[in-house]
């Protein structure tokens, strides 16, 4: 209709947010960074069986100054805290954290001194994905849960939603 | 030598002034050791010929609240060129007027360094004339002693808060 079918196919007409999000969420480079074992199942996920590629998440940045998402990959102790949180306020914005499994979720089976209780204590998490570790279909999914929600921003504000499905593309 | 012949040079070196107690099980002995003599029963052990214990395998302490002494400090020992092996503990108790203190054995092995400063930080045991005392592995304003028994395993933000990001200088 009106000026879609003038241009007939040729020129997309859609919102900037949208726009913005499509582009955020498709090229969504991660940060390489495993604390636990589930660094291993977060490995997994990147190389190709199971292929992060296909969403546009291959990438895996060494450097903090080059990554959008860091996957809090493991056991959180409380030594190592300061050098997580280096490396997130190394992280150029936007960005977005993932706790990977019940440990970075919880702090999991550890409930002892040495451990932190939850990353979310000292980061803002956008996905929990709880799991000991997590199959790889389980952070995928984590993932594409992620995208939904970026796709819900708007002004590049964080959306605000108590659950987010994950969106057919 | 074998694990009797070890304790009967010992017995005799020392007499049981110093040597407060033995104990067997499974064929091993261990030697309690009055606390005051531990760095000479140490240095014979290391520099009597026979002996020749070159390597301390481990320094390690237990604690035994509510039951008094409180603390038992262990010393496992190696002798690389004799190829024997033996263990020795002293007791180590905590008043509120006298901290739990025993003397440094890093100037006969300087292996001991660590452990010592690893018990010291877990247990709260000051080791007298070591030549590093800070802490090896818990973060420096922690004032806990986390494998006390009377310490509570899951810590809490006062006593084990989490460690903030360093701020660098300048930055």
């Amino acid at each position: 209709m009106g000026i879609s079918s003038y241009l007939d196919d040729t020129v997309h007409v859609t919102s900037l947010d949208w726009f913005i999000n499509w582009s955020r969420k498709s090229s969504m480079w991660p940060l390489g960074f495993g604390l636990a074992c589930c660094a291993l199942e977060m490995i997994a996920t990147f190389v190709s069986r199971f292929d992060t590629s296909r969403f546009g998440m291959e990438v895996v940045r060494p450097s903090p100054r080059q990554a959008d998402l860091m996957i809090v990959a493991g056991t959180a102790s409380k030594k190592m805290l300061p050098a997580i949180l280096r490396i997130y306020e190394q992280m150029a914005e936007p960005r977005w954290v993932v706790a990977m499994g019940a440990c970075a979720c919880t702090g999991g089976i550890y409930k002892n001194y040495a451990v932190v209780q939850g990353i979310d204590r000292h980061l803002p998490v956008d996905v929990y994905i709880p799991g000991c570790p997590p199959r790889p279909e389980a952070l995928i999914d984590g993932l594409l849960q992620l995208h939904a929600r970026v796709m819900k921003e708007s002004g590049g504000q964080r959306a605000k939603l108590k659950s987010v499905k994950a969106v057919a593309r | 030598m074998n694990q009797q012949e070890i304790r009967d040079k010992l017995f005799e070196q020392f007499g049981e002034e110093v040597i407060k107690g033995e104990d067997l099980f499974r064929d091993q002995v261990t030697l309690t050791v009055d606390r005051s003599r531990i760095a000479p029963v140490c240095r014979f052990l290391k520099e009597d010929p026979e002996l020749a214990f070159d390597f301390l395998s481990f320094v390690g302490a237990v604690d035994r609240y509510p039951s008094r002494p409180r603390f038992e400090v262990l010393y496992q020992l190696y002798s690389l060129q004799r190829n024997h092996r033996f263990r020795i503990k002293a007791l180590v108790d905590e008043t509120d007027s006298e901290p739990a203190a025993i003397d440094s054995v890093v100037s006969l092995w300087p292996t001991a360094d660590w452990h010592e400063r690893e018990t010291a930080e877990m247990f709260g045991i000051t080791f007298k004339g070591h030549p590093d005392p800070r802490k090896l592995l818990l973060p420096e304003e922690w004032t806990c002693h986390p494998l006390r028994k009377d310490f509570h395993v899951e810590g809490n933000d006062e006593e084990t808060p989490d460690l903030p990001r360093k701020v660098e200088q300048g930055s």
